[in-house]
């Protein structure tokens, strides 16, 4: 993850607190959960089953499925979930490793 | 059991728009959409981004204001967020919405879900911060965030529409490398009649080649060999034009080289489909009206073959018009009278497109990639694998599951199902319609057990009263 994060957030909405791997975010309340990881500086979202290689998301409308991330046991689009309070998100199948 | 008299499946401008006019000759409509709010992904979100940026998306996507507030009816019952995975005949369609899996019925189904882009598998292209063009723009409508630092690569006047969205957003992209070569441009010339008379296209595409100069964004034309670099993430596009390389430090690539009709619902019912050498993509077997050759199976918009959004939202009319008709909710003068005016203005809506196919083909390093290139994403498949089961004898793309589980993930090969066909069908000598699609089968989305487990038996609305 980087500190400076590749993306502009053009609006100013409230924040509520979220984390991604056990790190805490404050992410606008409401927003697309892709986008908001994306603006976070969140870079790789999960990694493949098949080489281990990064993934982040592609399409952003629901289609590619690289953008699966973990909430509560369940493997879900995060360009497909709205963020709201408390939301723990992690890598799929990653949720105890430290990779984050 | 008795449901609603026709399922809409998408909320962009061809679902809307059939939706409200099926609901103004007295229909019953289901509009089923995965999005919270109506708009699809050209106007995605518009009722309540309009406000908020209009100025830097533009006139182009606020208009779709228009659509999404005709869905304000009483006979449309809008279910958001409803992810549809089964078609059934009769029809019952099995959809999920807040983690619960629900269905509803219908006497009839309109398909309206759209196009996705077309597959550009380069070098690095599965590398986060690669995105498409349309996944870009999505970021900018829905959210407002906008890549500081951005290569657009590939070709069609999306990228022109990104890019100037970007120079009005205060960002504008690092560069745009384009693969359309001045020799596509001198061939598109024969079209150029056609292009005159859509000439309000030219003339937007014009402007934003005007905006994108003036803020000082280098074009670099006719690029081959583009590759993405990068370890944990997209670090800079490589290419070549006129015999150098270049390369350009960026953190983000969106990738376009045009969009294609999504055909998975419509595989998935058995509608026939075939290729159209015009447009490099397969589109299904419709009428004029929209009416596909399974019985209560119609198909509207982009789905159909790449016609933009106006064109969209005038085919989801002249469907509606003949279901109507259909119903007798309409006699056949009254439902004639009410399309010719359609048509004309969707033949307009049409006119520049074949000039746009042919200036802005795709980009043949991503239709035939190099061996080592990965073509399925979901199960890492590289183009050369492809090539070496066409050695073995593989004919067609249900093969190549079998050899090597290409177009098995969870995208179900919406994003290598082209490509997977072109590298067979070269090959093996045969054409594209000779070589077919991957055969798509329900659930369309993956469905989770506890969503199935949840279940209801009745088909319901949307407020979960059984109809």
């Amino acid at each position: 993850m980087k500190s400076v994060s590749p993306y502009l957030e053009l609006d100013d909405n409230q924040r509520v607190q979220v984390s991604f791997c056990g790190l805490p975010l404050n992410l606008p309340d409401g927003a697309n959960l892709a986008a908001a990881l994306l603006a976070a500086g969140v870079e790789v979202f999960r990694h493949t089953p098949v080489s281990g290689a990064p993934r982040a998301p592609f399409c952003m409308m629901g289609a590619c499925f690289d953008c699966l991330v973990e909430i509560d046991g369940v493997v879900r689009q995060a360009c497909m979930v709205e963020v709201s309070e408390g939301l723990k998100v992690s890598r799929p199948h990653e949720a105890d490793d430290a990779r984050a | 059991m008795h449901g609603r008299d026709l399922a809409v499946i998408g909320a962009g401008p061809a679902g809307m728009a059939a939706a409200a006019k099926a609901a103004e000759l007295g229909l019953s409509v289901a509009l089923l959409d995965e999005q919270p709010n109506a708009g699809g992904q050209i106007y995605r979100d518009v009722d309540r981004v309009a406000a908020l940026r209009g100025d830097i998306l533009g006139k182009d996507y606020t208009d779709g204001a228009a659509l999404t507030a005709g869905l304000r009816h009483d006979r449309i019952n809008h279910i958001r967020s409803a992810v549809v995975w089964s078609i059934e005949d009769g029809f019952r369609l099995f959809y999920t919405k807040n983690g619960r899996g629900a269905q509803v019925a219908a006497g009839r189904v309109l398909l309206a879900t759209g196009a996705l882009e077309r597959p550009m598998p380069l070098p690095g292209w599965t590398l986060p911060g690669v995105m498409t063009a349309g996944a870009g723009q999505i970021l900018l409508k829905q959210s407002g965030v906008v890549a500081r630092n951005a290569v657009l690569a590939g070709s069609g006047p999306l990228l022109y529409l990104i890019a100037a969205q970007m120079v009005c957003a205060g960002k504008p992209p690092a560069a745009l490398v384009e693969t359309q070569t001045t020799g596509d441009m001198i061939g598109a010339m024969r079209h150029l009649n056609g292009a005159l008379r859509g000439w309000t296209y030219l003339v937007k595409g014009l402007k934003m080649l005007a905006m994108i100069s003036r803020a000082g964004v280098p074009r670099y034309t006719g690029a081959t060999g583009l590759a993405i670099d990068g370890g944990e993430r997209a670090e800079a596009v490589r290419f070549t034009r006129r015999g150098r390389t270049h390369r350009i430090v960026c953190d983000t690539v969106f990738l376009h080289h045009g969009v294609v009709p999504n055909t998975q619902a419509a595989r998935s019912l058995g509608v026939a489909h075939a290729w159209d050498a015009a447009q490099s993509c397969f589109v299904p077997s419709v009428d004029d009206w929209g009416q596909s050759d399974v019985p209560g199976i119609w198909i509207a918009g982009d789905g159909t073959g790449i016609g933009g959004a106006k064109a969209a939202e005038i085919a989801g009319r002249l469907a509606a018009l003949k279901i109507a008709e259909q119903m007798g909710r309409l006699t056949a003068s009254a439902r004639d009278a009410q399309a010719a005016p359609l048509r004309a203005s969707r033949s307009r809506e049409r006119a520049a497109r074949p000039f746009l196919d042919a200036a802005y083909p795709p980009y043949d390093g991503a239709i035939a990639p190099a061996d080592d290139t990965v073509v399925c994403r979901c199960e890492e498949v590289t183009a050369g694998e492809i090539r070496s089961y066409a050695k073995l004898g593989c004919l067609g793309p249900n093969q190549t599951k079998a050899f090597g589980r290409a177009g098995m993930g969870p995208c179900q090969g919406r994003y290598c199902g082209l490509t997977v066909t072109a590298l067979l069908a070269e090959a093996n000598g045969r054409t594209p319609d000779e070589t077919g699609h991957y055969r798509i089968r329900p659930p369309l989305k993956p469905v989770a057990l506890g969503e199935l487990a949840a279940m209801d038996n009745q088909t319901q609305d949307a407020v979960g009263r059984p109809i």
